[in-house]
């Protein structure tokens, strides 16, 4: 056996794994971009807002809470490349579009349950973002972050 | 029971308060479900698993809240606020809480 071989092996292994988790979890999201932007365009007669009085020229027949949520992982080649941000300070934007990924995700689901209990609008709406601790130690094990979009959708006459 | 996240509930007017109503519900990732999670950890996505699991949990906070409120006399309860916290590894609590009102 050749000497070279084996730290070559110990260095190679973990790189060729990181390599296939950033090839799959890229294809993931950017399939998961694409989805989003179909829905949103489908979705986009629905108006959602923050404020809390809906516009006074609207005719409301009925209002309930509706939600929507999502927990999206920490995946090992995101987590790699923050790691490598700690070094160096600014931006994550491996995280940036993960949690992107999730609001969008969260509002979507929210939107489309309204939509398909005969809701028109949805106002107040709220985000919130937790953290869910791993299991292990030192933030090992699974760890995610939920995201989770809260509302009152309105019934509307007209 | 209405309830609503704004501050009153659009379309009535609210006639009566009886103060904060509150439910919450503190629950354990399920193991089976953490080795899944676990696996999908990997490529990273969605944790179909753990969503369901929160979604089950705020549902029941939401009806210990309606339960607290029915007890007291509201029919609504509006500014309704979610709250969740990692109390230990592997526990979070869910918690709902609102102000509990009669609205006509």
């Amino acid at each position: 056996m050749e000497a070279w071989l084996d730290p070559a092996l110990r260095l190679g292994a973990p790189l060729a794994f990181l390599l296939v988790t950033y090839a799959i979890g890229s294809a993931i999201e950017r399939r998961h971009f694409r989805l989003l932007r179909v829905r949103e365009v489908r979705s986009r007669h629905m108006p959602v807002a923050t404020i809390l009085e809906p516009p006074a020229d609207w005719e409301v027949t009925g209002s309930a809470l509706v939600t929507g949520s999502v927990v999206v992982s920490l995946d090992y080649w995101k987590r790699f490349l923050a790691g490598l941000r700690l070094l160096f300070g600014g931006r994550v934007s491996a995280y940036e579009t993960l949690l992107e990924r999730a609001r969008r995700e969260a509002l979507l689901r929210m939107k489309e349950r309204a939509h398909e209990a005969g809701y028109r609008a949805v106002i107040g709406v709220r985000l919130e973002t937790s953290q869910i601790a791993p299991n292990g130690r030192q933030g090992k094990g699974t760890a995610g972050v939920e995201v989770l979009a809260s509302g009152t959708a309105l019934k509307l006459a007209r | 029971m209405i309830l609503s996240t704004t501050e009153t509930v659009p379309g009535k007017t609210i006639r009566d308060f009886y103060g904060v109503v509150s439910g919450s519900t503190v629950r354990a990732k399920h193991i089976g479900k953490d080795i899944m999670a676990g696996l999908k950890n990997i490529v990273g996505g969605e944790l179909k698993g753990y969503t369901e699991l929160l979604q089950e949990a705020r549902q029941e906070a939401l009806e210990r809240m309606i339960r607290q409120a029915q007890s007291v006399g509201a029919n609504a309860v509006v500014n309704v606020r979610f709250s969740t916290s990692n109390i230990t590894q592997g526990a979070a609590e869910l918690f709902a809480y609102g102000t509990a009102v009669r609205v006509e």
